[in-house]
């Protein structure tokens, strides 16, 4: 049975295919389709309950590369950790990468995904060069934001309903080491965290903060944490070497590890941790990366799975937004194992639908705890609305349709560009 | 040690030989892809030659051709050697996995089985060992299957041609032994490749081909005799070997 990383919602599909060869007919499998990638995404953008799965893994050749320009084209299926592989030590990086690097390309453009690196580098949308588009009429559309800028709208993050992306075309950006300058820092409460933020994001590329959202700050608010930024360092450490010590979860626990006291143990912990206000060496694999080192990490909320709660605030509301949403999350006393803040850059996002929007985004994690989890989030969502914002839909399994509809208003324009066999789990429930 | 330095891959877009390619691109190997399907074979000759700084194609070469036509071994082989100047390693990885119940059904389905998971493998064989024999050295390789060491009513015409296979290597190692020639017979277990899609593939017996490529890249590199891959299939399958005729009848496997 094929589920998303958080393992919420359960379905049954009615036929699951492998795709190994770009070109190639739509196969006959029962309408409507889904293409999915490594099933990063948490919630149901990635499934298709009572329909069919293409999975594209499989599709991860590259096509071509310019050495020169560092222009790269592949196959959707390619993860972003083969293109590390690839690309690092050729001295190219992907110009926007995800908490995780095991999500495909496909899965990257369809969810128009966001990095550290926002408010400078914009979405990985903005550095896709071109994409094919297999539709199930027959047609390969060859799209590109200059040729074609209704259909790349729509397909950049169109959360795989145009149709199979076959192929990407990414610019990949110069780096001159594997390693990277890193900093952190503690903030003792959101203000402490804005002006850091405001300072921070001028002079780094990369960067984002880990909020303590059980235990209270300085002005005895939820709102300390970590601010932590980086920048591509132009030489490496003279101990060059750098080995990821991947560590696994191998099993179900039979209850959720994440519970009241872990929870406000962790977050105790993790915010005593040692910062380095000086930059220091740090391999750009545990920096950008930090969870991919525990596979099956999401083991820890055992069989039941957890949802993700990751909005975005318009500058106007975010920083009242912000406070309001971890005074009601410490209301509640269900706090989130990592919180993450950070701010988006001010460019308009390539994608219809895309998620990343001037504002502040914050992303949660959450047990499931069936009805107390069902009350937090309608609160949440309260202040989402009210804050004129939206949530993220490949962090989502539960929005309603009327959050997302007003979190994304040119939502009926791009129905016009979904394939009539394409359909997901998302679409369906937030369309129906 | 085999240096595998100049290889040619027969069937090179299945999923295990074109892993198996990808890993060889990094040791710097040149290669020499041949498969059927033309446009399959540029998919994978575009990718190598991205993965090896080859944009021109001066290490990463191939050609199309049907391997189960006996025929057109001659030229295709003709062609590999021309191009590479020295092969120092082969190995066949063609096949398909035959529908039993189509075969138990059609005397033809069995026999079109055989020849193109046996029959044709053993011809290319005979057909390139003296070469191999002439230059007194390198590895020849064979994908075979744990399904030849043992028949069962599932699968037994698969069984038959691997284990046939499996047999001529078995020989031919001996034979080219004393030129110093390494035969390896590789056994995959369950692999999760297209060839195996609609089987229900969850579960510890299953394995990437990725990981199976490495083990026939190493296994290749070290001439090894039998490889099973991954090994606990040898554990596995001593097992099934061992278990009496008049027993293992009466199973449903």
């Amino acid at each position: 049975m094929t589920a998303s990383w958080n393992r919420i919602p359960r379905v049954e599909h009615a036929a699951e295919v492998t795709l190994d060869r770009r070109g190639r007919a739509l196969p006959d499998v029962p309408r409507p389709l889904l293409a999915h990638g490594l099933g990063r995404s948490y919630g149901d953008v990635c499934l298709n309950p009572e329909a069919s799965l293409l999975h594209t893994p499989g599709l991860d050749r590259f096509v071509a590369f310019d050495a020169a320009t560092g222009e790269l084209t592949a196959e959707a299926g390619l993860s972003l950790d083969a293109l590390l592989h690839f690309a690092v030590p050729r001295g190219w990086f992907p110009p926007v990468v995800p908490g995780t690097r095991f999500v495909t390309l496909g899965g990257a453009v369809a969810n128009d995904v966001h990095g550290k690196n926002h408010h400078q580098a914009g979405s990985f949308g903005d550095h896709v060069r071109a994409l094919t588009l297999r539709r199930s009429d027959g047609q390969v559309l060859e799209i590109t934001p200059e040729t074609t800028p209704d259909w790349f709208a729509a397909t950049v993050g169109g959360l795989g309903l145009t149709g199979l992306i076959e192929t990407v075309t990414l610019q990949l950006a110069p780096i001159r080491s594997a390693w990277m300058r890193a900093w952190s820092q503690r903030f003792d409460s959101l203000d402490a965290f804005w002006e850091l933020n405001a300072q921070s994001e001028r002079e780094w590329p990369y960067t984002v903060a880990w909020i303590d959202c059980l235990n209270p700050g300085a002005n005895g608010r939820v709102g300390r944490g970590i601010y932590g930024g980086a920048r591509h360092a132009t030489t490496a450490p003279r101990k060059d070497a750098w080995h990821e010590r991947r560590r696994s979860i191998p099993l179900d626990p039979p209850v959720s590890l994440v519970n009241r006291l872990t929870l406000r143990a962790f977050n105790h912990v993790y915010y005593r941790q040692p910062v380095h206000a000086t930059p220091r060496a740090v391999h750009h694999l545990p920096w950008l990366f930090p969870l991919d080192a525990i596979r099956h990490w999401n083991r820890i909320y055992g069989h039941n799975g957890f949802y993700q709660y990751q909005c975005v605030l318009p500058p106007t509301d975010a920083k009242d937004g912000v406070q309001a949403l971890l005074d009601a999350i410490a209301a509640s006393g269900q706090g989130s194992f990592l919180a993450v803040l950070k701010t988006f850059g001010a460019r308009p996002a390539p994608g219809m639908l895309s998620f990343p929007r001037p504002g502040a985004t914050l992303a949660l994690d959450f047990p499931e705890k069936g009805r107390d989890t069902e009350r937090l989030f309608a609160r949440l969502d309260a202040i989402v609305q009210e804050a004129g914002g939206a949530l993220y839909p490949a962090k989502d399994a539960r929005m309603p349709a009327d959050v997302f509809r007003q979190g994304f208003p040119r939502w009926e324009a791009f129905a016009e560009y979904v394939d009539p066999e394409f359909s997901s789990g998302f679409w369906r429930r937030v369309t129906a | 040690m085999n240096p595998m330095k100049n290889v040619v891959l027969f069937g090179a877009t299945s999923a295990i030989a074109a892993a198996v390619a990808r890993d060889l691109v990094d040791t710097g190997a040149r290669l020499f892809c041949v498969a059927r399907d033309g446009e399959a074979l540029e998919a994978l000759l575009a990718d190598l030659r991205v993965r090896a700084d080859d944009p021109d194609g001066a290490r990463i070469l191939g050609a199309t051709a049907d391997l189960a036509d006996i025929d057109g071994h001659a030229a295709i082989w003709q062609q590999a050697q021309e191009a590479l100047g020295e092969v120092d390693s082969a190995l066949l990885a063609w096949g398909t996995l035959p529908d039993q119940a189509a075969c138990n059904a059609s005397v033809d389905e069995t026999l079109e089985a055989i020849h193109v998971n046996g029959t044709s493998a053993i011809a290319l064989l005979a057909r390139i060992a003296p070469d191999f024999e002439a230059r007194g050295g390198g590895v020849i390789a064979a994908i075979g299957s744990v399904a030849g060491d043992r028949g069962r009513q599932s699968n037994y015409v698969y069984g038959t041609a691997k284990g046939m296979l499996a047999t001529y290597l078995q020989g031919l190692r001996n034979r080219l032994f004393f030129s110093g020639v390494d035969v390896v017979t590789l056994k995959p277990g369950f692999v999760r490749t297209p060839m195996t899609e609609g089987f229900n593939r969850a579960g510890a017996l299953w394995a990437e081909p990725e990981t199976v490529a490495r083990g026939i890249v190493r296994a290749m590199r070290r001439g090894r005799d039998v490889a099973y891959l991954p090994a606990k299939w040898w554990v596995i399958m001593t097992i099934i070997r061992l278990i009496p005729e008049y027993l293992f009848k009466r199973l449903k496997l």
